[in-house]
């Protein structure tokens, strides 16, 4: 019994540790943050990697998930004979929720382990202890333009995963499902508000944002230096990016809801 | 070096993307034009209930839309909800005994102001008061009106 205890106490300590580390790295991070936009070049290649290849996931993943909103709404509505509404539901869903929650997990599935192999690449081939040993420091070099990177694509994948929703939905409700196309824009412009919904979803998804670089860059950093220590950093990134994001949602979702 | 280019204008499309996509959700699917309220000019009204009249919740003359509600408070001198609207000032020739009503949008739909043009050859102007108000209709008073209109009624 007291071995139980004794075990939830270490694991409880080790994960108390892993996240004041966490926290401590955030803040060696942000101080290096203005040095590296002296270097706008490192950090337009690390918006290029995490922003630009995640385009076509994001893109597509947007447009089905519209699509099935549209559908499923659709279906549900056709009862009550509001099947206008579908656009307002869709809007709704997509800018409040799914637009930051989804493309935060698709993210970290897509960029956060791209970035975490990395740098725990770097680190098992000696190239961070290369850099140290000539005076570089590797979080300003190799952490921190791959940390703002993350940070500045995320609202943007979010809002263009957004509007690619929105595509989907009004293609499948409006063009294959005929409902009417003036109803549907009139209904989301009079409901959605701007800084209720959409300000609202990309705050969340920029918080979103600097979880999962954090997490991404936190992982590389600090993996075992072996094969397997990398493929266990790449893992832990992104179980710990998927829980802390739906975490994070639900704590921002009822402050911002209280708040207005 | 080509690389690099390449790097860079994939960088910007994707920027240029998302800012469009960010302008495509602010300015089509929300109600931003309702914000910029310089060019208007504002009416009062009083009503004993304004139902579940919202913020920004629209004004109609004749079923199309001139304005939006800016403020709804309840005045607790007067024990009467006062009701701010900003009107579209293109719509400036509404007479000045013109009465405001709450009404529904549909089934499901929203609440909003109805204004009905009275004979005056007076227009409204800014911060005037619309004298004649109707009330929304509470669904629960209309029909406890009508049970006790039943009970009222000699038995025959």
């Amino acid at each position: 019994m007291t071995r139980i205890l004794r075990d939830v106490w270490y694991s409880l300590q080790e994960w108390l540790q892993t996240f004041g580390a966490c926290q401590l790295f955030l803040i060696r991070i942000l101080a290096g943050c203005p040095a590296a936009f002296l270097r706008p070049r490192l950090i337009i290649k690390q918006v290029h990697d995490s922003g630009v290849l995640s385009l076509a996931i994001i893109g597509i993943s947007g447009f089905f998930v519209g699509m099935v909103l549209s559908l499923q709404a659709y279906n549900s509505l056709t009862r009550f004979g509001a099947t206008e509404s579908i656009g307002v539901l869709a809007a709704l869903a997509l800018t409040r929720e799914l637009g930051p929650v989804v493309t935060a997990l698709l993210f970290a599935g897509r960029a956060g382990t791209a970035l975490a192999s990395e740098i725990g690449l770097m680190r098992a081939t000696d190239q961070l202890s290369g850099m140290e040993m000539m005076a570089v420091d590797p979080v300003r070099r190799v952490v921190v333009p791959r940390f703002i990177g993350g940070v500045i694509a995320m609202p943007l994948l979010a809002a263009i995963f957004s509007a690619m929703g929105l595509f989907g939905a009004w293609l499948e409700g409006v063009v294959l499902l005929n409902v009417d196309e003036g109803a549907f824009w009139q209904q989301m412009q009079d409901q959605v508000d701007v800084f209720d919904d959409v300000l609202a979803g990309i705050l969340k998804s920029f918080a979103f944002g600097v979880a999962a670089s954090l997490l991404a860059v936190f992982e590389g950093y600090n993996s075992i230096p072996t094969a397997e220590g990398v493929s266990r950093a790449t893992t832990r990134t992104v179980v710990l990016t998927a829980l802390s994001v739906l975490v994070l949602n639900f704590m921002l979702t009822a402050v911002l809801i209280g708040e207005v | 070096m080509q690389q690099t280019r390449a790097v860079e204008f994939g960088t910007g499309l994707f920027v240029f993307l998302g800012i469009v996509a960010l302008f495509f959700l602010t300015t089509r699917v929300t109600n931003f034009d309702s914000y910029e309220g310089e060019e208007g000019y504002t009416l009062t009204a009083r009503f004993d209930n304004v139902g579940s009249l919202k913020l920004r919740a629209p004004v109609a003359m004749s079923g199309v839309k001139i304005g939006r509600v800016t403020s709804v408070v309840f005045d607790d001198e007067m024990l009467e909800a006062v009701v701010e609207m900003r009107i579209d000032s293109s719509y400036d020739k509404i007479p000045n005994d013109s009465d405001a009503s709450i009404l529904t949008q549909g089934i499901l739909g929203g609440q909003y102001i109805g204004l009905e043009p009275g004979g005056s050859m007076d227009f409204f102007k800014d911060q005037d008061e619309i004298q004649f108000t109707q009330s929304a209709l509470v669904l629960e008073k209309l029909i406890s009106k009508y049970l006790f209109s039943q009970a009222d009624k000699p038995e025959e």
